[in-house]
């Protein structure tokens, strides 16, 4: 009974867990869903108290302390984070989790007798093993989310940062970290080898990031969220902890088909993105001397006088518009629309954005109702009955490029048909291409009105003139 | 005629004798052997089963692994459909609380850092690294159960 009713607990907050995520199948269940993962948070903690070696006041005095000091800041900056810096935030928070998995993978290595896994320097084999995976992919994870941070953050620049022999020099970090964990395993428990195995996983995870250009972070931040789901399940083992075995097993298989959902929408195979260098300055192959030709420039007075007399208006927006902080004017403008009577949908791609579903974040911040924004499939056959498609701070994902000019960088990646609504009005800064490097050939378009200037401030001009 | 039989019958007597002393060797000597024998079957039955306890004792390993290695496989495929039907628009916040629960490693950190080892060095550096790691992981807790909470709080019908 003594060990039975914790494990049980642990599974149960494990549940909790699963319908925290399925509570998110739908806006109407997920705040439910939030609370229920909340539960079991609470329960795996406070089971953990009672299985504890020493329940002394000391102990319980430095594990509130410990947690008030991680709380503090950690609910700050929950209230503070603005929308817009939510893919750094979350890459931030990832690193975290990876070193913290570091942490405790060094713990039980110093100390198995806590944790049941044998005597200092005579581990069970297997629960070596399964430290030392924990340990590696932790580590990964903390430098590679650093990395992350700092290039979604602008800290760094966007740019793949392409090392020589970048390839050969990872697959040797990775082998020399499997040939620490066999002597681990055969050898000498020596503290030097674990060391040397951090070491070398902390650079392996910078090594794999720095390469990867600005465009196809949605991915590796995805990438790294199943990687912190990996490295808990690691610990997970060797605890023989329930709760975190079912919970590394969910974050880490949600984290991959994210990944894979956003390869997708890029048209990007995930071993080119891992390989890196993608949305530099080689990839602008396609842009060249377009630049000269005519476009057709418009107004905020045209802009409106154009969708105030549209029977229909689809609005697609697009990172620009959230580094513009253009949301809540958009939604302003958005709202005079429709005391004209004017339809209004938002149709959102993929990668919209700089992480997996960020442009719905944003939207629903400017109190946009979720039942007015669409994901491309359902509605990219709609253009067609639409008067105006409005894109706002969005690029290549309209670009027909993709459809049709092989040799684009784009080619083959899903894209919003603006092209087929009536009129487009693009509200851009310059001409500038966009993050993949390559010019949109719907700027030179006669049913096309290039409105420049900042998204905010065009739509602000807009409501004015309507 | 008398001595004679007397003779006789005091030589069967003494071989009479020397046979049970005979048999009394060979009883005792069988005693002997049987108890050794019984010391043996005895010795051999502990071997026996400490072999037994080890080989228990290993198999209870493995067993617990292949255990909890099916849990994972099963959380796995269970994550697997639970993920794909979450809807587009709520991936944010699917990330957010996964990296959240993702933070009940604060499990091992806590063991550790409420761990019996104030004697050995190694033990104390232990606990350290529970408390830094409790500290990390409750960054991640509260931060991303809270930030969640805020984004979906945002998520609102069509007001008709």
């Amino acid at each position: 009974m003594a060990e039975n009713l914790p494990a049980l607990l642990y599974v149960a907050s494990g549940i909790l867990f699963i319908l925290a995520l399925r509570g998110l199948s739908s806006p109407e269940t997920a705040r439910e869903g939030n609370r229920f993962g909340m539960i079991g948070m609470v329960i795996a903690v406070i089971t953990t108290f009672f299985v504890l070696e020493n329940k002394g006041f000391g102990t319980w005095f430095l594990i509130l302390l410990a947690v008030a000091l991680g709380a503090v800041p950690g609910a700050y900056i929950a209230r503070k984070i603005p929308m817009t810096a939510m893919p750094q935030l979350v890459a931030a928070f990832h690193s975290l989790v990876g070193l913290a998995a570091v942490f405790i993978a060094w713990a039980a290595f110093l100390a198995p007798a806590a944790f049941g896994i044998g005597a200092p320097g005579e581990i069970h084999v297997q629960s070596v093993v399964e430290m030392s995976l924990g340990a590696a992919i932790g580590a990964i994870t903390f430098s590679g989310s650093i990395i992350a941070f700092l290039k979604l953050n602008g800290n760094m620049s966007g740019k793949p940062i392409l090392l020589p022999f970048r390839h050969a020099v990872n697959l040797g970090f990775g082998l020399f970290i499997l040939l620490l964990i066999g002597m681990l395993m055969t050898f000498e428990q020596s503290s030097t080898t674990f060391f040397l195995l951090t070491l070398a996983a902390f650079i392996l995870g910078f090594l794999i990031i720095v390469p990867i250009g600005g465009a196809d972070m949605p991915v590796v931040v995805s990438m790294l969220n199943s990687y912190s789901g990996w490295a808990a399940a690691g610990i997970g083992f060797t605890l023989e902890n329930m709760a975190l075995i079912i919970t590394g097993a969910l974050v880490g298989s949600s984290g991959a088909i994210l990944s894979y959902i956003m390869c997708k929408g890029m048209n990007r195979s995930f071993i080119s993105v891992i390989l890196g260098g993608f949305g530099g300055e080689d990839a602008t192959a396609g842009a060249g001397a377009d630049e000269d030709r005519p476009v057709k420039q418009g107004s905020a007075e045209d802009a409106a006088f154009i969708m105030k007399n549209a029977g229909k208006v689809i609005i697609v927006p697009g990172y620009g518009m959230a580094v513009a902080q253009a949301q809540h004017a958009l939604k302003e403008m958005v709202d005079s629309l429709k005391e004209e009577g004017v339809e209004i949908k938002y149709a959102i791609h993929p990668v919209a954005g700089r992480m997996p579903g960020h442009m719905n974040v944003l939207l629903a911040e400017a109190q946009v109702p979720y039942d007015e924004v669409f994901e491309l499939e359902d509605i990219n056959a709609e253009f067609r009955t639409a008067d105006v498609a409005f894109v706002i701070g969005a690029n290549d994902v309209t670009n027909p490029a993709a459809k049709t000019d092989k040799a684009s960088p784009i080619y083959g990646m899903p894209i919003l048909d603006v092209e087929n609504a009536g009129t487009v009005l693009f509200v851009k800064r310059s001409m500038a291409a966009g993050y993949a490097g390559v010019q949109n050939e719907l700027f030179f378009r006669d049913n096309t009105m290039m409105l420049f200037g900042d998204a905010k401030k065009m739509c602000e001009g807009i409501v004015k003139a309507l | 005629m008398a001595v004679q039989e007397n003779k006789e019958a005091v030589e069967e007597a003494a071989r009479a004798a020397e046979e049970a002393a005979n048999a009394a060797e060979a009883a005792a000597a069988n005693a002997t052997g049987s108890a050794e024998t019984a010391t043996q079957a005895a010795q051999s039955a502990r071997d026996y089963a400490d072999q037994l306890a080890t080989l228990v004792a290993s198999m209870g390993g493995p067993s617990d692994f292949i255990f909890l290695l099916a849990i994972f496989i099963l959380a796995v495929f269970v994550g697997y459909y639970v993920v794909w039907s979450v809807t587009p628009a709520l991936h944010t916040p699917l990330m957010s609380v996964t990296n959240a629960i993702s933070s009940v490693v604060i499990v091992g950190a806590l063991i550790a850092l409420g761990a019996d080892l104030a004697e050995s060095a190694a033990g104390g550096i232990s606990k350290y690294l529970g408390f830094a790691a409790v500290a990390l992981a409750s960054v991640n807790i509260f931060g991303g159960f809270l930030v969640t909470q805020r984004m979906l709080a945002m998520y609102k019908k069509k007001e008709r």
